[in-house]
């Protein structure tokens, strides 16, 4: 029982970050049918910033949450700006281009991003000062950190936040609009190509944001931390269906618990000596020691395997419409 | 079919280019002939991963896997490993058959999938695969994990050694000249099978389903059954590529399978030109040599204009290959050799 509660704490709060960084994947998705691979580059750019400024003001003796806060309000500018401009020069050029046209910029400005990154931060891990201090509390057999708490609430405000953005504001009207169908937005007064600017630099921040938790999560931050990090939130956005807000959330946290559960039980599971008849098949190999199949190392490929077992049964994700069979 | 004489000229050319530049690489240094090699085997690849994102519109993150079941197969079979040697002619084709083998694998249960849910499932496919690889060392020792397997046989028929050093008719033979025949031979093979393939029954079935599935299973063309075949043949190419890399290089490991290769192949066919087989030879040609001789000259112009090493030349390369993926989309979105019938969509977009 104390596995699964703590494999449940940790599985949330990774959960709670892909979920951020899913909503970025997801709003493009939703507004202009495309992946942006580079959305990962992004958080990783907002990681590397926020901590380059957490680094140089860590010994001025301010307080740590003023600290990280001043480093993520660096950070998020940055990856606005470099969202906006990869939409405008990379994205937008290629409206109406054949679909995989935009899919290979998107993969070159992810090399120009990692590889900017590289240059600028080298290829050196930044480690996240010893600054604040880590209180553990203990709930019913799991622990769980302050810095968990801080991760998991800042996610449900981010995400709280943007749900309002989307359905409550004007913003939001006209993005839901120009998802459905672009043409007939701009004809009832939508700046299309506004909205998908906005569309991309709330994304970039929202990354921005989910780079500085990952990372204080971990506790380093390294040019190569996007690539993983986007695959998985990516899987996220399709497990709860792409393109879909709601979807993404669920997704992205169904994914952390999964992944979290899945290595807390997969050694256990398979070790083949804890089943009788195997045992007795397995003979003296078995004389009180385990015989382990899969151990923890096998923790990514339940993030694709459950993907890949929810898609064969829900062909567009969780919650995603099921869109007719037309060309 | 009557071929004019220009045709053959032409065909005589380009056929002693390819013979001879095997002995001209060699001059610049053998390292170039490897290169060639290299870019021969991503043509193989680009052109198996053509069938099915090219011909058959579905999109394959994963493909590298296929390319990793061939080399991984050959390894095992012909390495001290498990001290089986057997020989090549026998472990290609199993190599061939069980990429195709995973490729049924992949392609049954996404036969719904549209679009990017399919990429996703590929690439999370591509993952699975490359983890299992990288695992797979205990409890039982299959693929020796992350250390990879070490001392491969190379290709040898009765005594006569693919690797070794020989000399012929006077001409000297490098191990990578003699491989560059070799691959010659089964790239020029694959290249006739692609173009026969495009135009048959089944090349227009592909076509079809990539236009519009519902009109094309209206038409009473079996979609299933065309689109598994689609996973499956390219998959087996990928896994003929895979065998040779394997003994090419007598050692491999999960390292060379990684995500960023799936991408880069499927780069190769997008910024060549999808569905046409000359774009797609020309995109693997391009992306496999430009970052070479970027290699080769990114340090000396370096030194010659600073004196020094002023950035990584590893990054500058990478920063130039980004920014030409880029590029060549942004002025040629159809790929710099389309294929007809996308320019023929375009050409009607823009009328």
């Amino acid at each position: 029982m104390d596995t699964f509660l703590q494999q449940l704490v940790n599985g949330l709060t990774a959960g709670s970050v892909y979920a951020v960084v899913a909503l970025g994947y997801t709003m493009v998705y939703g507004i202009i049918q495309l992946i942006n691979f580079a959305h990962g580059e992004v958080v990783m750019i907002g990681a590397m910033v926020a901590f380059t400024v957490i680094n140089a003001l860590a010994p001025g003796g301010l307080p740590p949450l003023v600290v990280v806060l001043v480093g993520t309000a660096c950070a998020i500018p940055v990856c606005m700006l470099v969202g906006y401009s990869m939409e405008r020069l990379a994205y937008r050029p290629l409206r109406g281009a054949p679909r995989l046209a935009p899919l290979i910029t998107a993969i070159g400005v992810s090399i120009l991003l990692q590889h900017l990154a590289m240059l600028v931060w080298s290829r050196n891990v930044l480690a996240f000062p010893q600054i604040i201090q880590n209180t553990t509390y203990t709930l019913a057999g799991a622990s769980i950190t302050s810095v968990q708490i801080a991760i998991i609430a800042v996610c449900i405000a981010l995400m709280g936040g943007l749900a309002l953005l989307v359905y409550r504001t004007q913003l939001g009207t006209a993005m839901r609009a120009t998802a459905q169908n672009p043409h007939v937005a701009g004809l009832m007064g939508v700046d299309v190509n506004r909205v998908i600017a906005a569309t991309f630099v709330i994304g970039a921040a929202l990354g921005a944001v989910a780079g500085v938790l990952y990372g204080t999560y971990y506790g380093v931050a390294q040019y190569t931390m996007g690539s993983i990090l986007g695959l998985k939130a990516f899987s996220a956005a399709v497990l709860g269906g792409i393109g879909n807000i709601p979807g993404a959330m669920l997704g992205g946290v169904l994914l952390g618990l999964v992944e979290a559960l899945g290595a807390g039980y997969i050694g256990d599971l398979s070790d083949l000596c804890a089943y009788g008849w195997i045992a007795d098949l397995m003979g003296e190999q078995c004389d009180g020691g385990h015989f382990i199949l899969f151990g923890s190392n096998y923790q990514d490929v339940f993030a694709f395997l459950v993907l890949i077992v929810v898609l064969v049964f829900r062909p567009s994700g969780l919650l995603g419409e099921r869109v007719g069979d037309r060309a | 079919m009557k071929f004019p004489a220009k045709v053959w000229i032409g065909t005589a050319l380009v056929a002693a280019t390819l013979i001879a530049l095997p002995f001209a690489l060699a001059y610049a240094g053998t390292a170039w002939v490897r290169i060639a090699n290299f870019a021969i085997l991503y043509i193989l690849l680009a052109l198996g991963l053509n069938i099915v994102v090219g011909f058959a519109g579905l999109l394959d993150l994963g493909y590298i896997a296929f390319y990793a079941v061939g080399a991984y197969a050959y390894a095992l079979l012909a390495s001290p490993h498990f001290d089986l040697h057997l020989p090549f002619w026998v472990i290609l084709p199993i190599g061939a058959a069980l990429a195709a083998f995973f490729g049924l694998l992949l392609g049954a249960p996404t036969l719904k999938l549209r679009g990017d849910y399919l990429a996703i499932v590929t690439l999370g496919f591509g993952e699975i695969v490359r983890i299992f690889l990288n695992n797979l060392s205990r409890p039982v020792n299959i693929t020796n994990g992350p250390q990879g397997v070490a001392g491969i046989d190379p290709f040898r028929i009765d005594g006569f050694d693919f690797a070794q050093y020989q000399t012929l008719l006077g001409l000297q033979f490098s191990g990578p000249i003699k491989y560059y025949y070799l691959l010659l031979a089964v790239v020029i093979a694959v290249i006739v099978i692609n173009l026969r393939l495009q135009n048959s029954r089944i090349g227009r079935a592909w076509e079809a389903i990539r236009e519009d599935e519902i009109a094309a299973s209206a038409m009473g063309i079996n979609t299933r059954n065309v689109k598994l075949l689609a996973f499956a043949m390219g998959a087996s190419f990928g896994g003929l590529a895979g065998g040779m890399f394997s003994a090419m290089q007598a050692f491999i490991s999960p390292e060379s399978f990684v995500l960023v290769e799936s991408i880069m192949v499927v780069s190769m066919v997008v910024l060549g030109g999808m569905g046409n087989v000359w774009g797609v030879i020309l995109g693997a040609l391009l992306l496999s040599f430009v970052p070479e001789i970027l290699r080769w000259t990114v340090e000396p112009l370096q030194d010659a204009l600073f004196g020094r090493q002023l950035i990584d030349p590893e990054v500058i390369r990478m920063l130039i290959f980004g920014l030409a993926l880029v590029l060549v989309m942004l002025f040629r979105p159809a790929g710099l050799l389309p294929s007809a019938v996308r320019k023929r969509e375009l050409m009607g977009q823009a009328a």
